[in-house]
């Protein structure tokens, strides 16, 4: 026995918060290739340029803020805040969208605030939200899925198209095009009904195509995190639940607003939202009857933000608003405790 | 037997290491040639000397007696020569130390005339508890409670249950287990003394379904004892901490202690086997608690096993006896790995409250640096009083204490679950411990400090009112003076000196 702790308890689980982070990331395994699959290597390439962001600017906010290194590089929170930004952005943003997102995250959102452990908003969508109001046009111009496209990038051209905006003198945009959730929104906006746009070609079978899989397989991700009890099942369940129920009875009463249930499930990034951003223990709740208030205000936000609001999708605004009220939420949902009447 | 009815919120199911332990039956430790008798070996005030150093005592001959209520008596645990009465160290995790009386022993362990009781019932509670107080009998699961206290739930309660708890939840520790095992009919004698000292309307002994030889010893013999025929045995799952008190009252009754509440505040009234075994050995064979088993294990230990070990007994020579790896300056567990706390010297001495003594755990605790808390809730999630640790974790640490409170800092039971497991290793259960400690020194200084208030108040009012005193009689005399006056007009009045104001008291001496 080389170390001994001097106070109970003197035995100690196997749980670590640096296995808990690659576990993370190993659930977004399989979306990742989806994501791949239907858009091109750009998207392996802002994970990679997204990673190596966030392991510099958290080394350098460490030496900053006089703190050790190895701990808090190897816990590998930094890299599930990259790669949960760099599966949010278009895949073929130029380099320095990618750059700016990932550095301000960490430092606005997560160091400046104290680090690990300290951050009240999700540093992910902070880093998100900031690109998307500052750059909205760089951030919405996402390619369509393969099967549509009149050329889908191989790594080469990701590549200059992400470092030098050009290739063979065609810019991004111009093999760009609207999302389903766009589509669905500008369409309604043009009086079409629900039932007409998600009969053209952008869309699948219940989602839009293409995401529709890669929500599935970050559905199947969230799912085996909860089998290794990464995370709890309170926020997916009521985050998707209660997106199903408002979709569900404004989808019965009044039609012609707004897609299907099942649309609103599998289209976006709601599966990202439910397993991997609104579980983010840091800045979520932490009761589990809090954990349920979180989710289901979550869920409830993205319906309305998509409807209602100025954006096409609402995960980013609906979790960083739900983290704003963790603190109230945390403080009226204590369990009772033993022997308290 | 009786199923559980209930069940309790988080636990561990934690690896039971109990078969190091139980492999050999209990034995007795050599006599040892001197004894460590600490005056304070349970909770409450300390017991008096009644012995000098020079004196030759018996074998459970009382050369200590209760002083104050919370109390209780002290035997020589052998015969010999008291060489010394002094302050040695005492197993505490503090490492302090505290008056002890050495006994040297002369090998001869005559014992002093008892005198056993074998129809308890025709002795009155009073009685019983009395003779159980003079016994030395203290709580012997850890805590070193006076057991007579317990044993006495006053008018305005009734018992319901008397609930033996002989879950002995801890890993590693067997003593509970290995004594129902081999002295199921004393525990039963024990128990039978308490029911009638408590009056108890039902008898439930619950034990770990972990433990199965212990299940079936007891079971036999409360088969084979008419006068508990309606005593149950509870098995109850294993799952870390089913042993803590209030826990298994859950378990077993369904009912919650209340928050500040004792178990009689819901008509239970808990022991440990243990404390019943001892009750049995005082009452029906005259012996007072003069030693008790000790599970001596750990990874270290080569004989690991369960010893009768007499208080005072070095706890070096009872390492000796099983043969440990230890290092000597290496520290090892007294208790529990979850719950025990850590000594260093082996000189101290075998105590009532001594259940275990544990050298080497498998997986360790480790000492690196703590990650901060990245608030999984994980610690909430076991917390058997369904607290919410971390919580109680960000207030300890900024010393908010009123909002510890607020999140019932005082319900925590120490049990480590919230700290095992951790992903980020923050010792939690020190951060509590640290937060109602400093809680209860504020508390004391308050009370200090009114204390002082009302001091400084009253002395106050006392010179207010020998000032008006004063005024008063200043005033009878010049109205005497006046009448003289009157009287012999033509003589000229100068002795009358105005008299200066009562002196105003000097606050900023007088403050805290």
């Amino acid at each position: 026995m080389t170390s001994f702790k001097f106070s109970p308890p003197f035995l100690t689980g196997a749980n670590r918060v640096t296995l808990q982070m690659v576990q993370v990331i190993i659930a977004l395994i399989p979306a990742i290739i989806a994501l791949v699959f239907y858009f091109g290597y750009g998207v392996l390439i802002q994970i990679i340029l997204a990673l190596v962001t966030a392991l510099l600017t958290e080394a350098a906010m460490l030496k900053l803020r006089n703190r050790p290194l190895k701990p808090f590089l190897s816990d590998g929170s930094a890299a599930v805040t990259a790669v949960l930004l760099a599966v949010a952005i278009p895949p073929l943003s130029p380099w320095w969208l990618t750059v700016l997102g990932v550095s301000f995250a960490l430092i606005f959102a997560k160091h400046l605030y104290g680090g690990l452990g300290y951050n009240p908003f999700n540093p992910a969508m902070i880093g998100y939200v900031l690109l998307l109001i500052s750059f909205p046009l760089e951030m919405t111009t996402w390619l369509p899925v393969s099967s549509l496209a009149s050329q889908v990038p191989d790594f080469k051209m990701a590549a200059e198209l992400i470092f030098t905006g050009q290739w063979q003198g065609q810019g991004v945009d111009a093999l760009s095009g609207a999302t389903p959730l766009d589509q669905m929104k500008t369409q309604i906006g043009l009086m079409r009904s629900p039932e007409y746009v998600s009969s053209q070609p952008l869309f699948g079978m219940f989602g839009g195509l293409g995401w529709e899989w890669i929500n599935i397989w970050f559905a199947i991700g969230g799912i085996w995190l909860l089998y290794r009890r990464v995370i709890s099942w309170h926020v997916p369940v009521a985050l998707l639940g209660s997106l199903f129920l408002i979709s569900t009875v404004v989808w019965i009463v009044a039609p012609q607003v707004s897609g299907s249930p099942l649309f609103h499930l599998f289209s976006g990034g709601t599966m990202l939202g439910a397993f991997f951003i609104a579980t983010d223990p840091v800045s979520g709740s932490t009761t589990l009857k809090g954990r349920l208030v979180f989710g289901a205000g979550a869920g409830l936000l993205i319906y309305l933000i998509r409807i209602w609001g100025g954006y096409p999708d609402a995960v980013a605004f609906s979790v960083i608003i739900m983290n704003m009220l963790v603190p109230l939420i945390d403080y009226y949902t204590q369990p009772r405790v033993y022997g308290a009447r | 037997m009786r199923r559980p009815v209930s069940d309790f919120p988080g636990g561990l199911h934690l690896p039971g290491h109990k078969k190091r332990s139980t492999q050999t039956p209990i034995r007795k430790t050599p006599l040892s040639k001197q004894l460590i008798l600490p005056l304070q070996q349970h909770i409450g005030e300390a017991a008096m000397p009644i012995v000098a150093v020079g004196d030759t005592v018996l074998k459970g001959q009382r050369i200590a007696r209760a002083d104050g209520h919370v109390s209780v008596c002290l035997h020589a645990p052998s015969s010999g020569t008291i060489t010394a009465i002094e302050e040695r160290p005492i197993p505490h995790p503090s490492g302090l130390s505290a008056p002890c009386i050495i006994l040297e022993t002369d090998g001869e362990e005559t014992w002093i005339e008892r005198h056993p009781i074998r129809d308890f019932l025709q002795h009155s509670a009073h009685e019983l508890r009395q003779l159980i107080r003079d016994a030395g009998i203290v709580g012997l699961g850890g805590a070193g409670f006076p057991s007579f206290i317990k044993l006495n739930p006053g008018i305005h309660h009734h018992v319901d249950t008397l609930l033996i708890n002989g879950a002995e939840c801890e890993p590693y520790i067997t003593c509970d287990a290995m004594l129902m095992r081999e002295r199921a009919e004393g525990v039963l004698d024990g128990i039978e003394i308490m029911r009638h000292a408590l009056s108890a309307r039902d008898v439930l002994i619950a034990i770990e379904d972990n433990k199965p030889e212990a299940i079936t010893a007891m079971q036999l013999a409360l088969g084979s004892r008419q006068s508990l025929a309606d005593a149950d045995i509870v098995v109850v799952p294993t799952r870390y901490p089913t042993g803590g008190e209030k826990q298994l009252i859950q378990v077993v009754t369904g009912k919650e202690v209340p928050s500040h509440g004792l178990p009689i505040d819901i008509g239970v009234v808990c022991h440990n086997p243990a404390t019943a075994y001892a009750i049995g050995r005082a009452v029906i064979h005259g012996e007072p608690l003069i030693s008790r088993i000790v599970t001596v294990t750990g990874t270290d230990v080569t004989h690991a096993g369960n010893f009768e070990t007499l208080f005072g007994t070095p706890i070096k020579a009872l390492l000796e006896y099983c043969q440990t790896r230890r290092q000597p300056d290496e520290p090892f567990i007294q208790g529990g790995p979850m719950m025990g706390y850590s000594l260093a010297g082996d000189e101290l001495p075998v105590t009532k409250t001594a259940n275990c003594i544990l050298v080497g755990v498998d997986e360790a605790a480790q000492t690196s640096e703590p990650l901060p808390c990245i608030r999984c809730g994980d610690c909430a999630s076991v917390c058997p009083a369904s607290l919410l640790p971390q919580q109680l974790y960000w207030h300890a640490r900024a010393k908010e204490f009123d909002q510890t409170r607020d999140y019932k800092l005082f319900d925590c039971i120490e049990c480590g679950c919230c700290d095992y497991v951790c992903p980020s290793k923050i010792p939690l259960v020190s951060y509590f411990r640290f937060a109602k400690t400093e809680i209860m020194n504020q508390e004391r200084e308050r009370n200090k400090a009114d204390h002082a208030r009302e001091r400084y108040e009253s002395r106050l009012a006392r010179q207010e009112r020998e000032r008006l005193e004063k005024e008063q009689r200043q005033a009878q005399r010049k109205a005497a003076l006046a009448a003289s006056k009157k009287a012999a007009a033509a003589k000229a009045d100068r002795q009358e000196a105005p008299v200066p104001p009562a002196k105003k008291p000097d606050i900023a001496k007088e403050g805290q």
